[in-house]
């Protein structure tokens, strides 16, 4: 299936009408790199079957029920023709009993038909969603995994569209395509060998118009793969659009933005109509030509028929049924066909998904952990080096902090001090060197431990959708009221929480939009606070607070880190009171080391930066 | 954690109301979809053909034993047969272009409305639920268009057209059959009514999943931090169990509409069988008249069973219709007010604020009241409140991210309500507290709706926040920057969003905490560079810290939701106990060696 037309794809879509507005990111050149089509459908099958294969009994019964229900469905016409070729002579004899027999077989086994049917539909649907609940867990689960490196790159967007789009697309190949597949294969295959039974003859010249019905597909098939994987590739780029518009609003409103999104979202939006309508229109050709071929097929079996009836070799019941089945050979024909339909799209979505799930968690929990239950909070970065592209952000870093130090970490923005606390709390493994934290490396440590021990607040304060006190209890889930309020009460957020209308309760709406950002971060840093972690990691977790709650919450902090390891980052040097010991970073490195009171006295950087803030107060 | 509103269901009259909505959308494309239509319907009719060729050839070439008169009627069918395929492309090209340009167009429209919806809407509503509406929601509509609709609208004519044709074979017969619709029509309608609603909580549900997938990949970093991937699992997992139990219980549902519509030809089938028989018993009917009847009426086999699922189709697509509107229906409460017209704003621009009030929708309290400020041309007041106390909120009465809801704000004494939008924003400009950068070129983050910038100003803006360093990145400014910004360092982005503030020079400036993230070094750098700025222009700053209040001529003290004190800095600090509590710095921690601050 490795046709040079699956490898050039169309080019990702360059929707710049006059400017590159996307801009360039080293990941451009992986997303063009989607060219090796065999690999991709093996890759797809692959995950196909793995997420059939638990259900394999199952379909063997729904075969069976399939089976039953065709024979019934398929005995109607035989009936019609006995009854016309037998029942009616019969009963102008006189004999009604071959009529009531005939006409009691057709009503049992529409009886048998529908209810098989109705099995099928409903067996075949539990199926169906069982597949795609596993599916959804599994992306979903794996997604959370992936080191943030990958989320970066992939953006949010786009693992939307994998787990929304995509997997619609594959539900709709499962609410529609498999049963039309597995009724449509079953009749034709039946209806083919009751076709030649009836009359070998007539079978034949049937039989004929194969050759030209697989000649088609494959065509099909040939010239769909690519145009099916475009679309998933256009609807993606619409969600990533629509998604990063939506998430900044403020800012798309008060610059006007509005026109040109509109401008880009429609030539977006064109893209993905151009390559639907690609594919759709191998499939205007593909269905009318299946089509075609049966008519020609029917008007063959009529005319030889006719004859071979004129020559009295022939019933003509016989030739009635027979074009009743031909019909009903070539109808499902359709139905395959709009499977095939459904199935390439899946597959093309399928392709997406399994790209996904093949993603290397390159930051994975170990095997093997080793055990830490109680973390004392030392923690070691050794030889450590690191960069997030090729660029290095930490060129080489050697730093000890013995368990319940409390560290201040501060330096101009952009010297590294996010990149440090995120090594810390292993959102990123070190190119090179080590993060040790009680003499155990942060690789050997799982994800329940590390965890436990090491928590960081974010220079971001994200907030779910949900109460007030939802978003608190994050920090532990199970944590009771009385916790929560707490945890709340000692960093000083408890009186703006009872204030609101619903109290702990309140609904903070999407990203916690219903707060002002000092609340936003103070709900963070009490989800952080009931964590209760033996390393603590603050990336400027009080730079939107006013000047009495920061203060307040640096009460909290001198209680709360009397016993803990802490990695504080500020840039206000109020919040650096409280360390034990400060460091400057510049450019990546380390650059001063002591305690507070030693720096200011000193001539180095930070009695530079102290001099400059205390200039700055009033 | 159901974060957006569902209405239930609209009863039957709402159903076809909420369909007719698309009529506008189909207006350029009527003529393509009269079309679709007409092939479609012309292509069920030649489907008879056959049938009807058949029952002819039976009575007459093989029953007269004429191989002559045979010809003839083998070349119609064969007519017939082209025909039918060429119709069938023809309707597929015809249905493709309408129904794919027509979902392109909604998908257009959705978006373009979205846009212009107020702050206070996208507060409310879950961007799942939005997403779920501008994807799923359309697809399905599409789906309709360009396919259920025509084949509804065909397979109800074919029914109607052949049991005609079966009334006028032979009328009694024809009857039977009429009267067997009568049972499926009122069982169906039963069932109809039931998917309606559990394909209408489908679709809500699947807004809720994608809202879930939404925060779970956005929020990746605090469940991270906190290891809560098992419960941000476990919630995602239990709406998709729930998603589950819902598709099950449509399916059934589907699954019983399905098999009605099954069962029904064949009964009708044996009653044909039996009828015929009679008939032809007593000689009303010829064997071929039954042959043609039963050929006649397999014909009708699939229009019968197919119109179960069209018409659950057309109930899926209602229900979409319904989600779809219920956005295009939200009113566009800030816009422009009829019959505006732009205004002369100076730069600097005087700005008023006058008795403003303000309460979030749905909340009965104000967050602001009684609001007065003036701001001279070129004065820059600072605005001081503890965390909460309504400075953000009140900076985004400026530029109409809410519409006031009591006073009024002006500049150069004109009504912002009074101003075109668009004019308004562009003489107003925002640094946000969060910096909300786009994974777009830098360049295009900094002139985001001024994509007229100018090099040169570009540049400037850029050295006003020092934001340099971006000439350093991989590409230079036509490097994309991560979702969000999240690329770059918390100071990075935050001075990014200050150029994209600045640039041009607007009339009125707004700056929320915009130095925030940055050290000590960096913030006197910016705030030299942007004294001159600020001198040229009018501009409210919302400071925390004395260093960003030094930035201003005057303060304005916010607490309680009003303006309790204004004034110089050091009065404000020497007379007003609040204002030295917000701001000065003096720490009970500082020993001997740390800070000696003034009080
Ligand atoms: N996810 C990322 N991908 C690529 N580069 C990054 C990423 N995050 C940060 N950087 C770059 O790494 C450098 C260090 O960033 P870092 O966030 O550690 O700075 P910082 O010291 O925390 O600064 P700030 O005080 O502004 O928060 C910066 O030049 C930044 O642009
Ligand atoms: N969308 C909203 N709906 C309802 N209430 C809101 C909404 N946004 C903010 N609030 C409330 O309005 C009040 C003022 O919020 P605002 O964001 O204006 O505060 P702020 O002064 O900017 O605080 P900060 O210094 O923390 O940024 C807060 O109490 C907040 O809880
Ligand atoms: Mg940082
Ligand atoms: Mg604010």
């Amino acid at each position: 299936m490795s046709q040079p037309a699956d490898r050039g794809a169309p080019p990702a879509p360059s929707p710049d009408t006059a400017h590159n507005w996307r801009g360039v990111a080293t990941e451009d050149t992986e997303e063009l790199s989607v060219g090796a089509g065999v690999f991709l459908r093996d890759r797809s099958r692959r995950l196909l079957g793995e997420l059939l294969s638990p259900h394999r009994r199952a379909l063997w019964g729904l075969l069976s029920v399939i089976t039953g229900q065709n024979i019934a469905w398929l005995a109607g016409p035989f009936l019609i023709g006995v009854g016309i070729d037998v029942a009616v002579p019969a009963l102008i004899d006189g004999d009604a009993g071959p009529l009531a027999w005939v006409t009691g077989a057709m009503l049992a086994a529409a009886a048998v038909d529908t209810v098989l049917r109705f099995v099928f539909l409903s067996w075949s649907g539990r199926i169906g969603q069982a597949v795609l609940l596993r599916l959804r867990r599994r992306v979903f689960t794996h997604v959370q995994r992936l080191p943030l490196s990958f989320h970066e790159r992939y953006t949010s967007g786009k693992t939307i569209s994998r787990l929304t789009s995509d997997v619609e697309a594959i539900e709709e190949l499962f609410d529609e395509g498999l049963d039309n597949l597995v009724t449509a294969v079953f009749s034709v295959l039946t209806i083919g060998v009751v076709l030649v039974v009836l009359d070998p003859p007539l079978g034949v010249v049937a039989l004929l118009g194969f050759p030209a019905l697989f000649w088609v597909a494959r065509w099909f098939q040939r010239n769909s793969t690519a145009a099916y994987r475009r679309t998933r590739q256009t609807i993606a780029a619409l969600i990533v659009q629509f998604t990063e518009t939506f998430g900044g609003i403020r800012a798309v409103q008060a610059f006007r933005r509005e026109p040109r999104n509109d401008e880009l979202y429609a030539v977006l939006n064109e893209d993905n109509r151009q390559a639907h309508d690609r594919a759709f229109w191998l499939i205007a050709v593909f269905i009318p030509a299946v089509t075609l071929i049966g008519n020609l097929v029917t008007v063959a079996v009529l005319g030889y028929g006719a004859l071979r009836v004129m020559d009295g070799a022939l019933a003509v019941g016989t030739l009635v049924s027979f074009l009743l089945y031909l019909r009903r050979f070539f109808d499902p024909l359709q139905d395959v066909a709009m499977f095939y339909n459904s199935y390439q799209s899946a597959t093309a979505a399928l392709e997406k998904l399994s790209g996904v799930l093949e993603e290397v968690p390159t930051v994975p929990e170990p095997t093997d952990p080793v055990p830490l239950p109680e973390a004392r909070g030392e923690l070691v970065f050794d030889g450590m080096r690191f960069g997030y592209t090729d660029r290095v952000v930490l060129p080489l870093l050697d730093l000890h902090v013995p368990a319940g130090q409390t560290v201040a970490l501060v330096g101009a923005t952009g010297a590294g001090k996010s990149t440090l606390a995120r090594l810390a709390a292993r959102f990123y493994d070190p190119t090179t060197g080590a993060v040790r934290l009680d003499g155990v490396p942060l690789t050997l440590l799982s994800d329940a431990d590390l965890r436990r021990a090491v928590v960081m607040v974010t220079q971001e304060s994200f907030l779910f959708s949900g109460t007030v006190a939802d978003n608190i209890a994050f920090g532990r889930p199970g944590a009771g009221r009385a916790e929560i309020e707490a945890a709340a009460r000692a960093i000083g957020a408890h009186e703006f929480i009872a204030a609101l209308p619903a109290g702990y309760d309140t609904d903070v709406s999407k990203r916690g939009g219903r707060l002002s950002a000092g609340q936003r971060q103070l709900v963070s840093f009490a989800r952080a606070f009931l964590a209760d972690p033996a390393v603590l990691i603050l990336d400027e977790a009080t730079s939107s607070l006013d000047v009495p709650s920061e203060r307040l919450v640096q009460h909290a902090l001198q209680t709360l880190l009397a016993d803990r390891t802490a990695l504080i980052i500020a840039h206000r040097l109020s919040t650096v009171e409280i360390a034990d010991r400060a460091l400057v970073m510049a450019d990546g490195l380390i650059v001063e080391d002591g305690s507070p009171a030693e720096l200011v006295a000193g001539t180095g950087r930070f009695a530079d930066l102290h001099r400059a803030w205390a200039d700055s107060l009033v | 954690m159901d974060t957006t509103p569902h209405p239930a269901p609209p009863d039957d009259r709402g159903r076809l109301a909420a369909l007719l909505r698309l009529w506008p959308f189909t207006r350029p494309y009527r003529g393509l979809v009269a079309l679709t239509f007409t092939a479609a319907l012309l292509a069920t009719l030649t489907q008879l053909a056959v049938p009807l060729l058949t029952a002819a050839v039976v009575d007459g070439p093989i029953a007269a034993g004429d191989r002559s008169g045979l010809l003839p009627l083998l070349a119609l069918a064969l007519l017939f047969g082209v025909a039918e395929a060429a119709l069938f492309f023809l309707r597929r090209w015809a249905m493709n272009r309408s129904s794919l340009r027509i979902e392109r167009d909604l998908r257009d429209a959705l978006y373009q409305r979205l846009q212009r919806l107020p702050v206070a809407f996208h507060d409310r509503w879950g961007s799942g639920q939005l997403l779920s509406r501008a994807t799923t929601d359309i697809s399905t509509v599409r789906r309709f268009v360009g396919f259920a609709a025509v084949f509804l609208a065909v397979n109800l004519i074919t029914c109607v057209v052949v049991l005609v044709l079966l009334l006028v074979t032979y009328w009694p017969l024809g009857l039977a059959v009429l009267v067997t619709t009568v049972p499926l029509t009122f069982l169906g309608l039963r069932w109809e009514r039931r998917y309606n609603i559990q394909s209408r909580q489908v679709q809500d549900q699947q807004g809720e999943l994608t809202t879930d997938v939404e925060e779970a990949v956005q929020g990746i970093r605090v469940v991270k931090a906190l290891g809560r991937s098992g419960l941000v699992f476990d919630r995602y997992d239990a709406k998709a169990t729930v998603l589950r139990r819902m598709q099950l219980e449509r399916v059934r549902t589907l699954a019983l509409l399905w098999c009605i519509f099954e069962l029904h030809p064949q009964v009708t089938l044996a009653v044909i069988l039996v009828g015929g028989a009679v008939a032809v018993n007593t000689g009303a009917l010829t064997v071929g008249g039954l042959v043609g009847f039963v050929a006649l009426f397999t014909v009708l086999l699939w229009p019968i069973l197919s119109l179960g699922f069209l018409f659950a189709f057309a109930q899926e697509t209602a229900s979409a219709c319904d989600r779809i509107g219920e956005l295009l229906d939200e009113p566009v409460t800030v816009t422009d007010r009829p019959g505006v017209r732009s205004a002369a704003i100076g730069t600097p621009a005087r700005l008023r604020l006058e008795g403003v009030g303000f309460a979030y929708p749905g909340s009965a309290d104000p967050v602001l009241s009684g609001i007065d400020l003036d701001v001279a041309p070129g004065e820059t007041v600072a605005l001081v409140g503890a965390t909460g106390s309504g400075k953000t909120t009140l900076t985004a009465l400026v530029g109409r991210l809410y519409d006031v809801t009591a006073g009024r704000v002006t500049l150069d004494g004109v009504d912002v309500r009074d101003l075109p939008l668009a004019q308004l924003r562009s003489v107003v400009s925002t640094a946000f507290e969060d910096a909300t950068l786009f994974s777009m070129s830098v360049r295009e983050n900094v002139t985001l709706g001024r994509t007229d910038a100018t090099d040169a100003e570009v540049d400037e803006a850029l050295r006003v926040a020092q934001a340099e360093f971006v000439h350093d990145l991989p590409w230079g400014l036509a490097t994309r920057i991560g979702e969000q910004g999240l690329s770059l360092s918390g100071g990075q982005r935050q001075r990014l969003a200050l150029a994209r503030a600045v640039l041009g020079r607007p009339s009125v400036l707004i700056l929320d905490d915009p130095l925030s993230a940055l050290d000590v070094h960096t913030e006197a750098l910016v705030e030299q560079a942007l004294r001159k700025v600020l001198a040229e222009t009018t501009a409210l700053v919302v400071a925390h810290r004395p260093s960003t209040v030094l930035l201003a001529d005057r303060v304005a003290l916010l607490s309680g939701g009003r303006i309790t004190a204004i004034g110089r800095h050091s009065d404000l600090l020497a007379e007003v106990p609040e204002y030295r509590d917000l701001l000065a710095q003096d720490s009970e921690l500082a020993d001997a060696g740390f800070a000696e601050v003034a009080s």
